[in-house]
């Protein structure tokens, strides 16, 4: 039953989003990783979710905003059931350590993760300085590969404070595994980071 | 279901063959180059080859199935055509509103018309309406920002993308005294001349191009393409001519407006994705880029044979 919601969803998704997977420095892989991409839709982590193949996206879990994603009952459906979020309270509640216990909690050894180090959500025209939540996670889970990703058009497609999505193509590019350094300091880490994310926005079609 | 004029029916086959002919064709040129740029040409042009055989399905099968199931299948090209259309074309955060309004209710309400054949609203309800209500809508967000740009990006959007578009299955709609019920071919003819004229202009241009047009707009039309092109598809058009209820050289004048037309459709086309900075407007049809690189003929084409049919024959 939610096997078949999913395939819908991600069909739904793919029509009204035309979301394209392009694969530049990395490979489609069920072992487990963190997929970090630029935010500026509640349909992000949907986009990336749906744009992975199905053994994949099956290992993947996002993380969902509580206040959105928690919202309705819908909404909490769709989250718990089909796309097997992880939920967070964004503003006040739990201290930013708890959180990232209870992300680290959820994806154990066998989940990948697909989370935004912005925090929270941006005009879709530049990318805020990255929180230092992906460095902790990158020093709690050395054995997790970090896949940058650039989501285009999102922003227009559902931006924030809109509740209808219009049908603009999309895209989710995935770019080559980021380590951190053994004594790398964590302002570098995350300004590596957040260059490979922006990279990605000039990287070359594979049809142009 | 209406059962199929024997006309049509041998139009349909005509496809088929001149389909599985271009098949046989491509597979023979691929076994015989060898250089890797020919290779790269042949496989490009094998991959255009199986998108042809999948939109002639798809057309044929909406033709087939009536004049609702024509006019669904141009709303969605329409759909996808305006979709690739904005895509392209940057928009900001306070056009959301009024690209729903163009998206969800105006694209709809225009084939409404078309299916309801309601003429009068038809022809002017993007030119008046949609074209007045897209800056007002625009305005109430308050952000004047490259107003003007903006406005026209979505008002180009829905005139190229839908209003034009829709006029091929309006054809549907026209009234011609002896030719009741087989206006589906109206539209066959259009289409097929359009088309053709592109391949030929494409298959000319190949082989004996030599002076480029307009180099900086598209590198690839040529004097030689367009004029041996738009020559063959307006004697083929005036060879259809039974298929329609024009005369043989009324036929190949009309064909002849038709590919003259295509030729403006996708020179602009072109100007607009120069502008841009892309090749192709999209990625669904393998060879061929997006839906509005295929249809950018149409686009031009489809008003133009509408209303000389519709002045002269209705």
């Amino acid at each position: 039953m939610h096997r078949l919601v999913a395939l819908l969803l991600v069909g739904l998704l793919r029509l009204v989003t035309g979301v394209r997977a392009r694969w530049v420095g990395s490979v489609p892989s069920i072992r487990p990783r963190i997929y970090f991409a630029n935010h500026s839709s509640h349909l992000d982590s949907l986009v990336i979710w749906a744009a992975l193949p199905p053994d994949v996206r099956r290992r993947t879990r996002p993380v969902a905003a509580r206040d959105y994603w928690g919202e309705s009952p819908f909404r909490r459906y769709l989250a718990r059931r089909v796309f097997n979020a992880i939920f967070i309270d964004r503003n006040g509640g739990s201290s930013s350590r708890e959180t990232l216990n209870q992300i680290l909690d959820a994806i154990g050894e066998d989940y990948s993760l697909i989370f935004f180090p912005e925090g929270t959500r941006g005009n879709g025209e530049e990318i805020a300085p990255f929180k230092s939540g992906l460095y902790r996670l990158a020093l709690a889970r050395p054995d997790l590969e970090l896949i940058p990703v650039y989501l285009e058009n999102l922003s227009r497609v559902l931006p924030k404070g809109k509740v209808i999505p219009i049908p603009l193509l999309g895209s989710a590019t995935f770019g080559r595994p980021l380590r951190l350094g053994e004594h790398e300091a964590k302002e570098e880490f995350l300004w590596r980071a957040r260059r490979d994310v922006l990279n990605l926005n000039e990287a070359p079609h594979a049809d142009a | 279901m209406q059962t199929l004029d024997p006309h049509f029916q041998a139009m349909l086959l005509g496809i088929l063959g001149l389909l599985m002919v271009s098949s046989l064709v491509g597979f023979g040129l691929a076994l015989v180059v060898r250089s890797d740029g020919a290779k790269e040409t042949v496989a490009n042009l094998n991959a255009r080859i199986r998108a042809w055989w999948v939109m002639c399905g798809v057309l044929a099968a909406a033709l087939v199935g009536g004049a609702l199931t024509s006019v669904l299948l141009f709303s969605v090209i329409s759909f996808l055509a305006l979709r690739e259309f904005i895509t392209l074309t940057p928009t900001r955060y306070s056009d959301h509103s009024t690209l729903f309004w163009a998206f969800f209710i105006f694209t709809p309400i225009q084939y409404y018309l078309v299916a309801t054949q309601w003429y009068g609203l038809f022809a002017i309800f993007i030119p008046v309406y949609v074209f007045l209500f897209v800056p007002l809508r625009m305005a109430l967000t308050g952000d004047v920002q490259a107003f003007l740009a903006r406005s026209a990006k979505v008002q180009w959007g829905m005139m190229l993308c839908v209003y034009c578009i829709s006029h091929a299955p309006a054809l549907l709609m026209l009234e011609i005294d002896g030719y009741a019920g087989q206006n589906v071919k109206l539209l066959f003819f259009l289409i097929l001349v359009v088309q053709l004229s592109d391949v030929l202009q494409y298959v000319f241009g190949k082989t004996l191009g030599r002076r480029k047009i307009a180099p900086e707009v598209s590198p690839n039309k040529t004097w030689e393409g367009f004029i041996g092109g738009v020559a063959a598809a307006t004697l083929i058009g005036a060879a259809l001519w039974w298929i329609t209820p024009f005369n043989p050289w009324q036929a190949g004048l009309i064909a002849l407006a038709i590919c003259l037309a295509g030729f403006a459709g996708g020179l602009c086309m072109s100007a607009i994705k120069r502008d841009r900075g892309v090749k192709d407007f999209g990625t669904l049809i393998q060879g061929h880029g997006g839906v509005m690189d295929r249809v950018d003929s149409v686009c031009f084409a489809a008003p133009i044979f509408f209303h000389i049919t519709r002045y002269f024959f209705t």
